[in-house]
């Protein structure tokens, strides 16, 4: 096939396609319909199913549904349909059941605004929904990645049985540029013999649930996730740096926002200005080893957040480089975004005389 | 070398269809490109933009506010762009729909082309879009004038294929406009 | 020698059921369970258990089983019936779950067609939560949350399920019956087997709404309870066939 110019939401489906994702539920909001229409347009060709659901709420409960039926299912969103999704996700992390969430976010809270944002941040890795539960969190910062995280959230979800998650944003969904699908690994659907779709006489029935109603028996299976949870942490964290080995400011950003702070990076060492970036792929698990490898640097002297929203992953930075570096944020919302422009007169004013 | 496109005027007009074609030809020829359109209630009601930018680099934000080329389409885009493009930039505006023109002194060219005339006179209603790509590509050699125009025609489908012709005349039209 | 003249049916597991003393959900699990046995589909089956008092109904079905979040039992049946053609889909739903919660999911699955049954308990009153009023709790009915009876200006009117259903094109059936005695308890058996053949058949949705008996929330006894369902329930909600597709 070779590169082709696709829009990010083409792409994520016609990556989900290739997958082997058969089951797509959906429900329209901008800016992700690209999705619905891709998958609307394509499934059938391959004996695929993209139906419209009537809610958010629906469309998450039928992925419930044909997940737990042990298929590929996947659907999609922004922003204030995710927070419709919040419930059922809730539960197919009860029911330990992979599946796979595209967020293309959009400004909030509220109905907020359409352009581009990651002010969904917080809930993608901290609250998606109500209980002690996780899901994988990738953010890809170019239309190839959102290719090459779709097989990746496939196969991560299923191996520890957790859904994922690909949260990407408005301008990344909208944007076309190159890709290439031959490039992409095409990952094998693991063993599903805990699925519920008829016993066939054949075995023990099988039961998908997330309700236990004695308190010892859901402590232990919630710890029992948790350790599973642990292995995630220990192998499945992705990250980019860039620029990092010598430098003296790390940015610290992700997605659509990694790729403007990319290009500050750029103008700042034209101007010998030693800055680097590192960019989380994985915001769940967090690459908190590797930025605490970087805060323990001599040469490090600070941290530069930056991300569409009011300073969402600053606390996760924190935290992870044990405060022993400054860490600074600069950062647009409601749709805005910044101009590397923008970012290097920041990193100017942190660096000081120094620049 | 990295270009900045910005594209704006009125739905129907072809504004995505000609910003398309910019990436299209700059993938083939192995450049970094991005195209992103407006979209959702931006894009009702009438207006119509998209960004491009063609790259010998890794591209950072797709979007940009300082195009280095602006193409315009109608007057309220006009309004809008023309004093947000970067000093030493280029204007191309369809003057038979945009009456004014730019009083700036720091650009490095301004071209008016009576896109919509030159079409409809020449029986390519519709066609003011290509009329004024070739003569933006006749003044900056983003691309080789034939370079553009194969992949164009050869981007459309076999079922329009009475849409060759058309858009080769159109081309022809706005590149040998003085 | 003795011979066996009752027992329990294959498809119901062999635990003891978590129901109130005079429940009738007992009754209605037997009758599916019957029904999965006569069919000899139990292999192909799954059960969508609802939220409510019988949320555990995943552990009294022997075919396969999911919970459902509160309401969305049909949208998760649309799942598994959509990757898995040819099991047989049904959901247990109390009237909470399906004419409050899961309004929106329940018209959709009737408006799309889709080849599930749904068994739909209708005793007007939330029994889990502690008898608070239902969408199909009836006028002047006293619950928790309606002390001085429901009333029609404050709290509305009760959902006619099977009426409204019926409208839809996509619902191929939808009958409403009782467990009040043996006649209605036979004939509800009837009524379900005949929705689970609609479904094999790929008619469209199947609906069967049982007027059930909750003593403990309705404060009486199970007698009593019974006796209720037919001099308050069935004249606002007569038994009856609203759709069948097979006939006619």
């Amino acid at each position: 096939m070779g590169k082709v110019l696709m829009k990010g939401n083409e792409a994520v489906a016609e990556a989900g396609i290739r997958c082997g994702c058969r089951h797509y539920f959906g429900y329209p909001i901008t800016p992700q319909n690209e999705i619905s229409a891709y998958m609307a347009k394509n499934m059938p060709k391959v004996g695929g199913l993209c139906l419209q659901a009537e809610s958010e709420i629906a469309a998450i409960n039928m992925v419930l549904g044909a997940a737990a039926s042990g298929v590929r299912a996947m659907t999609s969103s922004s922003s204030p349909g995710i927070s419709l999704k919040s419930e059922g996700l809730s539960y197919i992390a009860g029911c330990d059941l992979p599946c796979l969430v595209v967020n293309v976010q959009r400004g909030g809270p509220g109905l907020g605004g359409i352009q581009a944002a990651q002010s969904d941040y917080y809930q993608a890795t901290k609250a998606m929904g109500h209980g002690d539960l996780r899901l994988l969190v990738y953010s890809p910062s170019t239309i190839q990645e959102i290719v090459t995280l779709t097989s990746k959230s496939f196969d991560t979800s299923e191996k520890y049985r957790v859904p994922a998650m690909i949260l990407t944003d408005g301008v990344i969904g909208q944007m076309m540029e190159a890709v290439d699908f031959d490039e992409m690994v095409i990952s094998t659907p693991a063993d599903k013999s805990w699925a519920s779709c008829g016993h066939g006489d054949q075995r023990k029935k099988n039961i998908i649930n997330s309700l236990y109603i004695e308190p010892e028996k859901l402590e232990a299976v919630v710890v029992a996730r948790f350790k599973r949870y642990a292995e995630i942490e220990k192998n499945e964290v992705m990250f980019e740096e860039y620029m990092t080995d010598d430098a003296e400011l790390i940015i610290v950003s992700y997605g659509i926002t990694a790729r403007i702070c990319k290009s500050a990076v750029n103008l700042a060492r034209k101007q010998n200005v030693k800055v680097g970036l590192f960019r989380p792929i994985s915001l769940w698990p967090y690459p908190s080893d590797a930025l605490l490898n970087l805060a323990k640097k001599d040469i490090t002297k600070h941290f530069l957040v930056s991300e569409l929203n009011m300073g969402q992953m600053v606390d996760d930075v924190k935290v992870s480089t044990h405060c022993l570096k400054p860490v600074s944020f600069y950062g647009r919302t409601g749709g805005m975004l910044p101009a590397p422009e923008e970012i290097l007169a920041e990193i100017k004013k942190i660096l000081g005389g120094k620049a | 070398m990295t270009k900045s496109i910005l594209i704006a005027g009125t739905g129907g007009q072809g504004i995505q269809f000609a910003g398309k074609q910019l990436a299209g030809t700059g993938l083939a020829f192995d450049k970094y490109v991005s195209y992103i359109p407006s979209y959702g209630p931006e894009a009702r009601g009438g207006t119509s933009n998209c960004r491009v930018i063609i790259s010998d680099e890794e591209i950072g934000s797709p979007v940009f506010n300082k195009p280095d080329i602006l193409m315009v389409f109608n007057l309220e885009s006009f309004e809008k762009y023309e004093p947000m493009l970067r000093a030493g930039g280029i204007l191309f505006s369809d003057s038979s729909l945009v009456n004014k023109i730019s009083w700036r002194d720091d650009l490095n060219g301004t071209y008016y082309i009576p896109a919509s005339g030159l079409a409809s006179d020449n029986g390519l209603t519709g066609m003011a879009n290509v009329i004024m790509l070739a003569k933006m590509l006749a003044v900056t050699k983003i691309f080789g004038r034939d370079e553009f125009l194969d992949h164009m025609l050869e981007s459309i489908p076999k079922s329009r294929a009475a849409m060759i012709d058309l858009n080769r005349r159109a081309f022809n039209i706005g590149y040998s406009y003085k | 020698m003795g011979q066996i003249v009752f027992d329990r049916p294959k498809a119901l597991s062999d635990v003891q059921l978590t129901y109130c003393p005079g429940c009738t959900h007992g009754i209605v699990h037997r009758l599916i369970a019957q029904v999965i046995d006569e069919l000899e589909i139990e292999g192909r089956t799954v059960g969508i258990a609802p939220v409510g008092c019988s949320v555990f109904a995943y552990n009294f079905f022997d075919c396969d089983m999911i919970q459902a979040p509160h309401g969305r039992a049909p949208a998760v049946a649309t799942g598994v019936k959509r990757a898995h053609p040819n099991n047989v889909l049904f959901t247990y739903q109390g009237d909470g779950d399906l004419a409050a919660i899961g309004t929106a999911e329940t018209v959709h699955v009737g408006a799309r067609g889709e080849n599930i049954t749904t068994i739909f308990i209708n005793n007007a009153i939330y029994g889990m939560t502690g008898g608070q009023m239902a969408p199909t709790t009836l006028y002047k009915q006293v619950t928790m949350t309606t002390p001085y009876g429901r009333e029609k200006n404050i709290q509305g009117s009760p959902i006619k399920v099977c009426e409204m259903l019926a409208t839809l094109d996509g619902t191929a059936y939808a009958e409403r019956v009782a467990v009040d005695c043996v006649k209605n308890v036979n004939a509800t058996k009837k009524a379900i087997k005949k929705a689970f053949q609609i479904q094999m058949a790929g008619k469209g949705y199947s609906i069967v709404e049982v007027l059930s008996a909750c003593p403990t929330e309705w404060g009486k006894s199970p007698v009593e309870a019974l006796e209720w369902i037919r001099t308050d329930m069935m004249p606002f909600y007569p038994l009856g066939i609203y759709k069948d597709v097979t006939e006619g």
